[in-house]
């Protein structure tokens, strides 16, 4: 470590920076790809069938017991996934708009990752801060990265130039719009609490005053706690339906709706541009899972075993504990996700619409008013 | 019959019923399934899948109980079949003799094309001698569209003995007693 501490203080937190871009990039990826796999376990479970358990290796499969149990599990199914999705035919069909088609994937991809870049995913490792951009506006720059996802399904909709991924398109977008709304206001109530923009300090705040989705561990019992506890839940129920509206998940399906539109607006794509649209979708789902997890669920602390503090300087093993309580509890909104998947049936259009607009918005816009006057009255 | 549909009331308009009776039905199917280890999966390639009997799998040709050819040329199968799978030669007056004393002929010849045979099992039903019957194979697997004819051999061999009335046989016991007249009793 002697040649780090030689390097200039610009260059060592380029150094850190680009080292945790690696990790993360390289763990959300990972992650992606077996929670493809968990999404076809959990809902082969779901709808009392086996799931993914062909893919054998070579050597892996041969050791007695363990070989054996990993591919009953499927685990090299995201392995061969990812191999049949480079090597299948890269099909442009004719009558696209070439540029669009070629654009949108990656645009609907890379909004995805860059969410995750202000999350606080741990404490500290070292006297390295466990997010790669700590941002004193994180919660904004989220929504407008989160809102430019949008223009990868608009895109993928118009380029593909045929009826089905058009009205995909349309659907999606609209939806995504009107849910961004519901979303941001929800988020509202938490900033008045909280009094900060900053994801770290949200953190911080829950681990001293109790998480926000449910605030009566932590800092004691007062009316205040009392009185946000519904503030909180709501807010929290609010941003979670607006989270399963803009991933384009069940029962919000509406850019894909398979029933309907074979598969919304990347019917025309194939191969790693399809793969890119995936990718896409699974890495949004875990940005909002982890957008929840902090904004609701206290991020990585946990409020017993002295879980809710930043390590002191050698306590490297604590910092690797928190970063596992924030992939716990985001591996559980993962969970939570496919679960509901399974559980209720796509909305029609127009109920997502009403459901967007005359509840969850009136409904958020309430909790804000709410919120600001329990905080007046209780003089915070 | 005009069914009444109740208005919802405001408790069920907030989703949350259907969405605990929801919760309710798939975390009891993911805990069946994941504890009981019973899914309804069936592992085909491993685990040999099982046929109802009355199953009309591949027509094969049949033996009977003393191992002779039952089917008597008769290329009645032949012209019944709807997609024309069956090729059956004759032997002709020069031909080589049944299996079975008293039977009148046998095929030279039994070409059933399996890639066009349809399992409908109308020669089943049309044969005469309780010779060709749908048996319980229904994956047949060839390299090259000529292994998908099989032949008189090949049919014998899966399709094993099937014993039955052996009428031929009476006939010969009768006539071999006609020999013999006045039957001694």
């Amino acid at each position: 470590m002697a040649w780090l501490d030689s390097l200039s203080p610009q260059t060592q937190f380029v150094f850190f920076t680009l080292l945790k871009i690696g990790c993360v990039l390289g763990l959300l990826l990972t992650l992606v790809a077996y929670a493809v796999l968990a999404e076809r376990k959990v809902s082969a479970l779901i709808q009392d069938r086996v799931g993914p358990n062909r893919v054998n290796l070579p050597l892996i499969g041969s050791i007695p017991f363990l070989g054996q149990f990993l591919t009953k599990l499927g685990f090299w199914h995201p392995l061969v996934d990812g191999v049949k999705s480079f090597i299948k035919e890269d099909f442009t069909p004719g009558h696209v708009r070439k540029i669009y088609f070629w654009l949108a994937p990656a645009i609907s991809l890379v909004p995805a990752f860059l969410v995750i870049a202000v999350i606080p995913f741990g404490s500290t490792l070292g006297a390295q801060k466990m997010v790669i951009a700590d941002l004193n506006v994180g919660i904004l720059y989220t929504f407008g990265i989160v809102s430019l996802g949008v223009y990868g399904v608009v895109l993928a909709g118009y380029a593909a130039n045929s009826k089905f991924p058009f009205l995909g398109g349309i659907r999606a977008s609209a939806q995504m719009i009107s849910y961004e709304i519901a979303m941001g206001m929800s988020v509202i109530p938490v900033f008045l609490v909280v009094g900060h923009l900053n994801l770290g300090k949200i953190i911080e705040h829950q681990a001293q005053n109790g998480w926000n989705v449910l605030p009566i561990f932590g800092g004691g019992f007062s009316a205040q706690t009392l009185l946000l506890v519904p503030c909180g839940l709501v807010s929290f129920v609010i941003f979670f339906i607006s989270a399963l509206a803009e991933t384009n998940r069940l029962p919000f399906d509406m850019a894909e709706s398979e029933s309907e539109l074979v598969s919304g607006y990347h019917t025309e794509y194939s191969s790693m541009k399809f793969g890119m649209f995936f990718i896409g979708e699974y890495a949004n789902m875990f940005a909002g899972a982890a957008m929840m997890t902090t904004l609701f669920f206290g991020g990585w602390t946990l409020p017993f075993f002295g879980l809710d503090v930043a390590p002191v300087a050698g306590e490297w093993w604590k910092g690797l504990l928190h970063i596992g309580i924030f992939m716990g509890k985001m591996l559980g909104f993962m969970f939570t996700f496919m679960w509901i998947r399974w559980m209720l049936p796509r909305f029609r259009y127009d109920q997502l619409m009403d459901l967007g607009w005359r509840r969850m918005i009136p409904l958020a816009l309430a909790n804000i008013i709410l919120t600001a006057g329990v905080l007046a009255l209780t003089n915070r | 019959m005009i069914v009444k549909r109740n208005a919802l009331t405001w408790f069920e308009r907030l989703y949350l019923p259907a969405i605990i009776g929801g919760l309710k039905v798939t975390t009891r199917h993911f805990l069946n399934t994941l504890t009981t280890k019973t899914p309804v999966t069936q592992q085909y390639p491993e685990e040999p899948t099982r046929v109802l009997p009355g199953y009309r799998g591949a027509p094969y040709l049949v033996r009977d109980q003393d191992g002779a050819t039952k089917c008597v040329s008769c290329q009645l199968c032949e012209f019944v079949c709807p997609p024309k799978a069956i090729r059956i030669t004759p032997p002709g007056p020069t031909g080589k003799p049944a299996d079975r004393t008293n039977a009148e002929k046998m095929p030279e010849e039994f070409e059933i094309n399996m890639l066009r045979c349809i399992f409908c099992g109308l020669c089943q039903e049309v044969c005469p001698e309780e010779a060709i019957f749908l048996k319980s194979d229904f994956s047949l697997t060839g390299l090259a569209r000529s292994e998908m004819i099989y032949d008189k051999d090949k049919l014998l061999a899966l399709g094993g003995t099937h014993p039955g009335i052996q009428k031929w046989k009476h006939k010969l016991d009768e006539a071999k007693e006609q020999e013999t007249f006045p039957v001694k009793v």
